[in-house]
């Protein structure tokens, strides 16, 4: 049998997704930025006159079950999602990056300990953990960025630690070291700037999970609270009227999907073009 | 083979430890955590005042320092006693648990098995002609399929098989005539309960099991001997199914084991949508009661879970890669 030779996709193809994921996230985050400029209508606003109305010109995607505009409620709900986004992965990769630096470079036992860690946060049933502790501490924007934060830093620690176990062996840090540089030096001055790329791809892709995690708390009614938009608490509301207004069910939905779909997409071209191993 | 039974004995040695880290922080997160299980019962009854509440706190042994507390949970486990429910009915965990478990898990592994029947064959058809038209379509998909939210996913499959076109049930786990129904009845009406809860599971898990099925059949098909297999004038099916999906398959085999909490975890969204009496909703209960026993016991069963699920693909690889068997190859 023929087969064609092995090809490697043109570094076009992978630009074309790099550029089509890059637009997604840009104007989603555009949209979230300037909701209040874009929006044709308040958010919050009741309008008894027009509930449940489906998609015209004047509402392009419909209004819900108190009269709300449901394009408006998308977009300031992208606030919510991209904050979200933003401050837990932060926080992961924060975390991440401190212990993986420190378990790298230092070895032994430190790493002993640090990686064993990693696997037992590993092994947690982390949506259980997250939802029990948003649920005793009041569901709320911060709670949910903390949590998801706190439960998300392993795999930027594993990753930082493989990066900083190469890194180290290198002539430049070894001469760094011979001119009499100290390990916070050595850390922050010669190995952080190298393991960035990874790490960067790991953000990337970490924002994606975190929007797909908050919508979920939402959408089980422990994360934003009514009157407050976010596209999981407005599929929640969907959820309701299913049968008599797919409206609410379908643009809130899309809206997520696009958006992961996104930060996916850059998130896995970045890696293409950041990952000299695949560059062979 | 003493070096097989060494290794064992260390794998069991932080099993054990990884589960006693699990069980502790989960204790000290969740009684640490502000509000009391007595407070349904107290503070929403005008008629109970402070000192009930102190009474019912003593009755549950909440007045004791926490690591008192710990304690004693760690010793009714030791003699496989979950404790009581803090809610209404009182009942012991473990029953509450128990008749909750096999729906739970008989969907999870209904799925897992339908993830691998869609995955591995996407996976090692995309990496086997890539850059071909299948590859490309294949991946389209995958992306998509990785950025669809599951319980959106449900909403739309609920309104349109379930409500415009009215073809399966989209809530319970059976018909109100489920009584009078003859034994193969039953079987069926459950089956159509649980067609679109399992479909969901699965859609969750096979775009990121088919690339990683890809990935891994990739980096195979760059290994010498597959370039030896084909040298050697080997047809190529041979090559495929013989060198290079076998070794393919392994690493797939740790992703399942690692996949376990995320199942777990998604079953308290999927079975909330479909209003399915299973585990994750019982969790649910649980959290919006303040249920600490029976919280605990969810937590500790779904660590069980995910470790067996670790043990087991260990076994597994090692069963299918010789190199682990006889303790040569690289260290792990």
């Amino acid at each position: 049998m023929k087969r064609k030779p092995l090809k490697r996709p043109s570094p076009w193809a992978r630009h074309a997704l790099l550029v089509l994921g890059g637009l997604i996230v840009g104007l989603m985050s555009l949209g979230a930025i300037f909701a209040p400029w874009i929006a044709p209508f308040d958010p919050e606003f009741i309008n008894v006159n027009v509930l449940l109305q489906p998609p015209s010109t004047t509402h392009l995607m419909g209004t819900d079950a108190l009269g709300r505009d449901v394009f408006s409620r998308i977009l300031f709900g992208g606030r919510v999602s991209l904050w979200v986004g933003f401050v837990a992965v932060g926080i992961a990769t924060s975390i991440g990056l401190v212990l993986g630096l420190v378990a790298g470079y230092f070895g032994r036992l430190v790493d002993e300990i640090i990686m064993r860690g990693v696997d037992v946060m590993l092994c947690f049933p982390s949506f259980f953990l997250i939802l029990a502790v948003i649920a005793f501490l009041e569901p709320s924007l911060t709670n949910i960025m903390v949590v998801i934060g706190l439960t998300g830093w392993m795999g930027v620690a594993r990753l930082v630690r493989a990066e900083t176990l190469t890194i180290r062996e290198r002539d430049y840090v070894l001469a760094a070291r011979a001119a009499g540089a100290g390990p916070g030096r050595i850390i922050f001055r010669h190995i952080l700037p190298n393991a960035v790329a990874p790490v960067l791809v790991s953000a990337t892709l970490g924002v994606a999970g975190a929007i797909l995690t908050e919508s979920a708390l939402s959408f089980l009614g422990l994360g934003v609270q009514p009157p407050d938009a976010s596209w999981g608490n407005m599929l929640l509301e969907g959820k309701e009227v299913l049968g008599i207004a797919w409206w609410l069910s379908v643009f809130p939905g899309l809206a997520i999907l696009f958006t992961v779909l996104g930060y996916n997409l850059l998130g896995e071209s970045l890696r293409d073009l950041l990952d000299p191993r695949l560059k062979q | 083979m003493a070096q097989v039974l060494k290794k064992i004995f260390i794998k069991l040695i932080w099993v054990g430890v990884v589960f006693f880290g699990i069980t502790v922080i989960s204790f000290w997160v969740i009684h640490l955590a502000p509000g009391s299980p007595t407070d349904l019962q107290t503070t929403l009854n005008p008629e109970a005042g402070l000192e009930a509440r102190a009474q019912l706190e003593k009755l549950y042994g909440l007045d004791q320092p926490l690591h008192i507390q710990y304690g004693k949970w760690l010793n009714r486990l030791v003699h496989l006693d979950f404790g009581q429910s803090m809610s209404g009915d009182h009942r012991p965990v473990w029953d509450k648990i128990r008749e909750r478990l096999p729906l739970t898990f008989g969907m999870n592994v209904a799925s897992m098995i339908l993830t691998l029947l869609i995955a591995v064959p996407i996976g090692v058809t995309a990496a086997w002609w890539r850059g071909g038209t299948f590859d490309k379509v294949s991946t389209v998909i995958v992306f998509i399929g990785f950025a669809m939210p599951g319980f959106w996913l449900a909403l739309l499959l609920m309104l349109w098989l379930g409500i415009q076109w009215p073809i399966l049930p989209i809530s319970g786990l059976t018909s109100l005539g489920y009584d009078a129904m003859s034994p193969m009845e039953k079987i069926w009406d459950i089956t159509k309960h649980l067609i679109l809860p399992v479909f969901i599971y699965t859609s969750g898990s096979w775009a990121g099991m088919s690339r990683f099925m890809r990935s891994s059949m990739l980096e195979v098909l760059r290994q010498d001997y597959i370039m030896t297999a084909r040298a050697k004038g080997l047809p190529s099916h041979v090559v495929l199914f013989k060198h290079a999906l076998r070794n393919a398959l392994m690493p797939v085999i740790t992703i399942l084991g690692l996949s376990v909490p995320s199942l777990i975890g998604g079953s308290v969204i999927i079975e909330s949508i479909f209003a399915l009496p299973g585990l994750g909703q019982l969790f649910y209960q649980a959290v919006m009661s303040r249920d600490y026993p029976l919280i605990m016991g969810s937590l500790v069963l779904g660590a069980v879970l995910t470790l067996a699920g670790n043990l087991l693909a260990d076994v597994g690889y090692g069963l299918a890669d010789p190199r682990i068997r006889t303790g040569q190859g690289r260290e792990r």
